[in-house]
Formats: C-alpha cells, sequence, structure tokens
C-alpha cells in the first residue's frame, strides 16, 4: 500500500470513487500540518467507522450542516494560542453537505474571513443517503428525488452556481477543479493554501453509484465533464473579478455534451429526447460563452 | 472588588476572569449583553480572546466545538430559540466530551414568541448531556459560571456545563456583585488541559462513526461521566467558598427541617419563595424551601434527603411538558416512587413567559397543596396565576 | 474494543485493519515492461493501494486492499495494466 498517503487504505468507499480521488489528492498537496473538519456525508462515513480511521491528519466531524462552522472554531482557537501558523485548515463536504444545509456556515465563515480553505467534493447528489437530489444535481439527472417519469424529465432545475456565489463574497480564492486534471486540482490547492483569508474549491468527482457509470471511467468521465464544456475549470483571487480566467480551455472544437451524457445510467432517460439534449447543449454553451471558451 | 452588575455582565465578567480564549456567540434577548461585553472587552485590550462574530447560535456552538477540540477554554451565551436552534450540537458538544461552559439568558420558547423568563428552554435540553447549574442572583451567576469550567473541565467529568439565570430578572437587573480579583481566579482556575487536542503533530479523528455494536458503550461511558460529576460539583463548590468565602451546593434548603410542605423551586423565583416561607413561618405554618442549584445531574441523593419526611412537596416549574405536567415534577417522584416513606408530591406551573411570581400566589399554592393534602389528592398538576377570563 | 472519551481515535490510519481486498471481481496486473514509472496509478489510486518505491522496481499493487476499480487500468497513458479476473 501507499503509506505515504494521508487518507488509507481500509477505507469503505465503493470501488472507483471520485471522491476518495479527490481526497487523496487534497491531502497529497496539502501535506501534513493540516487539520480537517468534514461534514456528515459519503467520505466521513467511509473513513471513521469506529474504532478506526483512515485519515492521518488531525480531523475532526462534527454534524452536517457546519464544517465551516467548526473549522472557524479552530482557526480562532489556534490564533488565540499564537500556535495559528505552519498549519493549514481545511473544511471538506459534500456538495450536500456545501450547497445546500452547509451554505449558510459557508457564508458565514467566508464572511467573517477565516484562513480556512473549504474544499467542495461535488458529486451532484446526496450520495451517502441514497442519492437523493441536491441543489447541485444538474438538470435532467435521474436521483431518487428527481426520478424521471411520466411527467417528469428527472431533476427539473439547473444547478446552483456555487461556486459563483462563493466568488461574490470576494475570498482569497475560489476556483472549480476536476479529479479529471489532478494537477490543476492540486496546483489550485497549493494557490490556495498559501493565501491568507478564506478560499473555496469545487472539485468534481464522479460517483460510480450514483451515476450509473462503471468504476473504471470515474477519472475519465471527470475529464469529459470539462472536455465538454459541462464544466468549466476556472479560478479567481483576491476578491477581484479581473483576474478570473479559465485554467483548462476544453479542446477546439468542443465536445458535444451528449457524449457526456450518454455514458452516464443517470441521463440514459435523455438520450431518446433531442429536445432536452439540445437544451443542455445550449445552457453548456451560452456559460461557455460567458467563461469566453468557444 | 464590588461593582453593580447586571447578570449578563457578571458571566462575561466570569469569563474574563476565567481567561476564556475563544468566544463565538450571537445575540439574541436575553443574553446580547454578554456578547457586547465581550467584544468590548477584545476591543480595548482588556481580554485576549477570539471573539468569533458567528452568522446564527448553530454555527456559534458549532465554532465552540472546534475551538475547544483544538485544546482551547470557550464559553458562549444564548437565550431561548437560540438554544433551541443549537439543539443537535449540544447533544454532540456532549459526546464528544468537550467542556465548554455556556450562560444561558432563560427565556420562553415559541410560540408565541416571548422574549421573558421561563425555564422552557434548558429544560428542553435536559437529556443533551450538559450540567445545568441555575443562579438566583447575579452572583451566583458570575460564580456558577466560573466553577463551571472547573467542573466541566475535570477529568473525570469532561462534559459541558450551561448556567442559567432568568431572563431580564437577571441578565438586565443590576445588583452588587463581587467580582473576584484575576489572581484568586488563577490559583482556583487553572489553565484547561484537554485529553485529546486537534494536533498535527499527534493525528487524532475525533466524532468517528458509531454503530449498534458499540453507541450503548459510548452512552453508557458519558452516562458514569454525568455520575461522576455531583462529587466533583461538591469538591469544586466547597473549594470555592474557601478561596472565596461564598457557599453553594447542589440544592439549597432553607427551613425544611420541621417543614410539613416544602416548596420546590429553581431561580430567581426563589428569593420570593423565601419572603413566603418567612411570611408563612410567622403565621405559624410549617413551610421551607428546596432551592435546585444543579439540575443536570440531577441531585437524587439530595431530593430524597431533604424531602424524605416533608408531608406535601409543592414543585413550582417556569416550564411544562406539554402532554403531562412541568418537567421537574417526574424526577422529583422517580426518587420516591418505590420508597416506603414518601410524600404527596404536586405540582404547579407558575411564573411563564415573565408573568410575575408574587408572594400571594405562593400563599395561594400553599392553601391549593394543603386542600388537595386533606382530601387525599393524588394526582395534581395546577396552574397558579391564570387568567380565566382571557380564556 | 474499547469505547474512546468522545469516540476519538488516537491511531492514524488505523483503517488498513480493514482489508478490503476481498471487495473485488477483476485484478489489474501490471506490464512492468511497457509501465514507464509515471505514477499516475499511484496517484490517482481511490485506495492508496499502488506504491513506488524507486522507479527500478516501478510500481506494485498491495492487493490486500485493491477493490479492482479498474481506474489505473483505464488511465494509464501506455496501457500498460490490464484487469483479469479474479480467481475464486
Amino acid at each position: 500500500m501507499n503509506e505515504e498517503s494521508l487518507f488509507a487504505p481500509g477505507h469503505t468507499a465503493c470501488a472507483g470513487c471520485g471522491a476518495a480521488i479527490a481526497l487523496r489528492l487534497l491531502l497529497a498537496a496539502a501535506g501534513k500540518n493540516t487539520i480537517v473538519t468534514q461534514a456528515t456525508g459519503c467520505m466521513e462515513v467511509v473513513s471513521t467507522g469506529y474504532p478506526n480511521t483512515a485519515w492521518k491528519v488531525p480531523y475532526i466531524h462534527v454534524a452536517f450542516e457546519n464544517a465551516a462552522a467548526v473549522a472557524s472554531g479552530i482557526d480562532a482557537a489556534l490564533k488565540a494560542k499564537g500556535m495559528r501558523a505552519g498549519k493549514n485548515i481545511i473544511a471538506i463536504g459534500g456538495d450536500g453537505g456545501t450547497y445546500d444545509i452547509g451554505f449558510q456556515a459557508l457564508s458565514g465563515m467566508l464572511e467573517r474571513g477565516h484562513d480556512v480553505l473549504y474544499v467542495c467534493y461535488d458529486n451532484e447528489a446526496y450520495m451517502n443517503t441514497g442519492i437523493q437530489r441536491s441543489s447541485s444535481t444538474p438538470y435532467g439527472a435521474s436521483t431518487t428525488t428527481s426520478p424521471p417519469g411520466k411527467f417528469s424529465i428527472g431533476e427539473d432545475t439547473v444547478k446552483k452556481p456555487l461556486a459563483e456565489i462563493v466568488a461574490a463574497h470576494r475570498p482569497s480564492y475560489v476556483a472549480t477543479a476536476s479529479v479529471g486534471y489532478y494537477m490543476d486540482f492540486q496546483n489550485k490547492v497549493k494557490k490556495a493554501l498559501s493565501k491568507k483569508g478564506p478560499s473555496f474549491i469545487l472539485v468534481y468527482a464522479p460517483c460510480p453509484t450514483g451515476w450509473r457509470t462503471p468504476s473504471e471511467k470515474s477519472v475519465e468521465i471527470a475529464k469529459l465533464a470539462v472536455d465538454t464544456g459541462y464544466l468549466i475549470l476556472w479560478e479567481m483571487e483576491n476578491g477581484d473579478r479581473n483576474t478570473l480566467k479559465v485554467t483548462k480551455m476544453p479542446p477546439k472544437p468542443r465536445k458535444p455534451v451528449i457524449e457526456f451524457l450518454k455514458v452516464q445510467g443517470r441521463f440514459r432517460h435523455l438520450i431518446d429526447k433531442p429536445d432536452e439534449v439540445k437544451r443542455i447543449q445550449e445552457f453548456v454553451d451560452a456559460e461557455c460563452r460567458r467563461y469566453g471558451i468557444e | 472588588m464590588k461593582m453593580v452588575l447586571r447578570g449578563n455582565m457578571a458571566t462575561a465578567y466570569a469569563a474574563k476572569l476565567a481567561r476564556v480564549e475563544v468566544i463565538p456567540a450571537y445575540p439574541i434577548t436575553p443574553s446580547t449583553l454578554f456578547p457586547e461585553k465581550i467584544s468590548e472587552f477584545v476591543a480595548n485590550g482588556e481580554m485576549n480572546c477570539q471573539f468569533v462574530k458567528c452568522e446564527s447560535e448553530h454555527s456559534a456552538i458549532s465554532a465552540c466545538v472546534g475551538a475547544s477540540a483544538t485544546g482551547a477554554r470557550v464559553a458562549t451565551a444564548t437565550s431561548s430559540q437560540g438554544l433551541a436552534l443549537m439543539h443537535e450540537i449540544l447533544f454532540i458538544a456532549a459526546g464528544m466530551r468537550l467542556p465548554i461552559v455556556m450562560a444561558v439568558g432563560n427565556r420562553a420558547l415559541s410560540a408565541p414568541i416571548n422574549i421573558w423568563c421561563d425555564h422552557q428552554d434548558t429544560i428542553a435540553e435536559r437529556d443533551s448531556g450538559w450540567l445545568q447549574f441555575y443562579a438566583e442572583k447575579n452572583q451566583e451567576a458570575l460564580d456558577l459560571m466560573l466553577m463551571a469550567f472547573r467542573i466541566s473541565e475535570n477529568q473525570n467529568v469532561l462534559l459541558p456545563s450551561m448556567v442559567g439565570m432568568d431572563a431580564f430578572v437577571l441578565t438586565h437587573t443590576m445588583e452588587v456583585v463581587e467580582v473576584p480579583d484575576q489572581k484568586d481566579v488563577d490559583e482556583f482556575l487553572p489553565p484547561y488541559k484537554p485529553l485529546y487536542t486537534l494536533d498535527v503533530n499527534n493525528p487524532m479523528t475525533f466524532g468517528a462513526f458509531s454503530s449498534p455494536d458499540n453507541y450503548m458503550e459510548f452512552r453508557y461511558a458519558t452516562q458514569k461521566a454525568m455520575e461522576n460529576a455531583p462529587a466533583v460539583i461538591d469538591e469544586v463548590f466547597a473549594a470555592f467558598e474557601k478561596k472565596f468565602g461564598r457557599k453553594y451546593s447542589r440544592v439549597v434548603p432553607y427551613m425544611v427541617e420541621d417543614a410539613d410542605i416544602v416548596f420546590v423551586a429553581i431561580g430567581s423565583m426563589c428569593g420570593t419563595v423565601r419572603e413566603a416561607v418567612k411570611e408563612m413561618r410567622a403565621e405559624g405554618k410549617k413551610v421551607g424551601l428546596l432551592k435546585i442549584t444543579t439540575l443536570r445531574p440531577f441531585p437524587k441523593d439530595l431530593i430524597k434527603k431533604y424531602l424524605a419526611n416533608a408531608k406535601v412537596v409543592a414543585v413550582f416549574e417556569r416550564n411544562i411538558s406539554l402532554g403531562f405536567g412541568g418537567a421537574v415534577y417526574p424526577e422529583i417522584s422517580a426518587v420516591f416512587v418505590n420508597a416506603g416513606q414518601r410524600p404527596k408530591i404536586y405540582d404547579f406551573i407558575i411564573g411563564l413567559g415573565g408573568r410575575d411570581i408574587l408572594v400571594s400566589d405562593i400563599k395561594q399554592t400553599y392553601d391549593i397543596a394543603m386542600k388537595a393534602y386533606a382530601d387525599g389528592k393524588d394526582d395534581v398538576i395546577e396552574w397558579i396565576g391564570i387568567k380565566k377570563e382571557m380564556l | 474494543m474499547k469505547v474512546n472519551t468522545g469516540a476519538t481515535v488516537t491511531e492514524p490510519g488505523s483503517s488498513v485493519k480493514n482489508k478490503t481486498g476481498g471487495w473485488r471481481n477483476m485484478r489489474p496486473v501490471t506490464d512492468l515492461a511497457r509501465c514507464k514509472r509515471c505514477g499516475i496509478c499511484v496517484i490517482l489510486c481511490p485506495d492508496a493501494v499502488i506504491s513506488m518505491k524507486n522507479k527500478e522496481e516501478g510500481p506494485r499493487t498491495d492487493y490486500d486492499y485493491c477493490k479492482g476499480c479498474g481506474i489505473c487500468a483505464n488511465e494509464c497513458p501506455f496501457k500498460a495494466i490490464s484487469m483479469v479476473a479474479e480467481e475464486k
């Protein structure tokens, strides 16, 4: 086994879990002088089954919606003790624990300016509780609480633009990332941790169980999301919108979004609905235009 | 040094003297003056404390958990809806065995919304694993808050504490309070020595995932910590008396030895009950008062000791567990239910939502209780001071 | 097993006591001749199952833990890893 990995084997994540890859990449970039707070969710449950833990850095799980608030307390305590320097504080939550129930605590942490990096591993649904929709679930996706049916297309709202909302808080650093482009993600982690103040990275992490995709394709699909323009990888620094830049341009020409949709069981019901695929393609095109992607 | 202080301020001074390192807080009436005073101390450099201006009480108590797990001494304050919003984290803080101390301005719970004195907020959290202390006066609020740190941080306890003080009656009313010297407090309360901390040099996992295989044992162990608490509380009370000259006990008896009726009460209303007891004693009525200072852990031993010989126990409750009665009544009843010699125990709901409690209310309760006793009544849960014309 | 105060786990990485190798149906087999020691499999394995002490030895898969997800095989730029059926 890889003894250097700060996230040890023996955890019970599904085979091919994109989020587990995200955690490994994150910790490799952050190093061992890192304190982690984590929201309830897949990664917490699979990694901390008493009496064992997969974590080789100090770690605390409290509840579902408060990873950012717990991290705020740790930041304050280390500062009170004059012991803040030389350590990273990273709050980690899934999309459920960040976009929805954890949104308030995240906003508060950002606004107060804590020296905390918040990393959201985004698999676009509440996976740990059985694949229910979150506000991150994209339009048309099938989840157990947005199933397609006679009167339903699947999820009927578009994905909440969380990273943009975070950017509006003007944090020190905000970026989107993907486990499909691990160097881009790790560079962003290092950049975030090099700055004082609050930072946020949204890392796309496919879930073979929830997305109904083959376990070996998790990284490939995370790349495909970027290459179709479905996911845009960007960063913004120091709260300054003028610094916003796309860090990974999709290939020219951009792959059509159906390439991304058709390999996932959660979108299978859309494939024979060209109007819906067209709608999604138009949405992707509009977003790409906004970010200066052809 | 004697100062004229509101209850909120008294607890803020306690936090300052205890050298609390992190105070995450959110404002709510009537406990707002606590974070206000703390932020003033910090702004003037009088307190080396990180004041975290949280965006809700849930985040405030969550930040307390994070800070405490990092090894800092932590405190906060809230009331009513704020405490209710903290609910899930209260259980977590206790289960994680973190010695957070919280001042609670005891206030009614909505609905309907009411900002005045009532014990429902802390009573509703009696299952949480937090120790519960109640102040009768602002002096007690300061002293209990100071002592709570030493009690909670004791390695045989390691449970958080809440110190209740009545909304407005204590939180806002000014009383003369003896504020101890920093030097004496430093001798009484050494720095917090945590059992485990979040430390990059010794990485541990806090808040692991339990299963049917082990959850009961975790809960049992936490209950055992609660059972260790009375001895620790008594020892800390004794040490406090030795150092500062003020005596505390988990319950405080007043004229109970030969009392036919003992009134049980919590909080500032004890002052009123004591006055009523004095007046009734002057009239030849054999009455007494048992004030409960520590509700959790429930002082079973002392309840039995002081109430066993009474004919009637009249429990005053500034709370109501809807669908039954007050919350303290069944706990007192449980002490005696299987005992050979036992008093009649009657329940009286009083003073909810800031309704004033008058000496005449206590006397009226005496009459009701004596009549019920004479009539051999078993089941008495009565409301005192209800304005029937409004119903 | 003893219940520790606060459900705190004091031994980091003790999850290695749980050998997840029994999960798999397929196992990755690395052709060390094709392998160029790029290290991508080491980096991406969700379970930190592949290690590479040095370039001479190359990557080593720990079959005590490998869940057989196939990401290493899928991502290897040199197609040096194949997934073969696990013998029962």
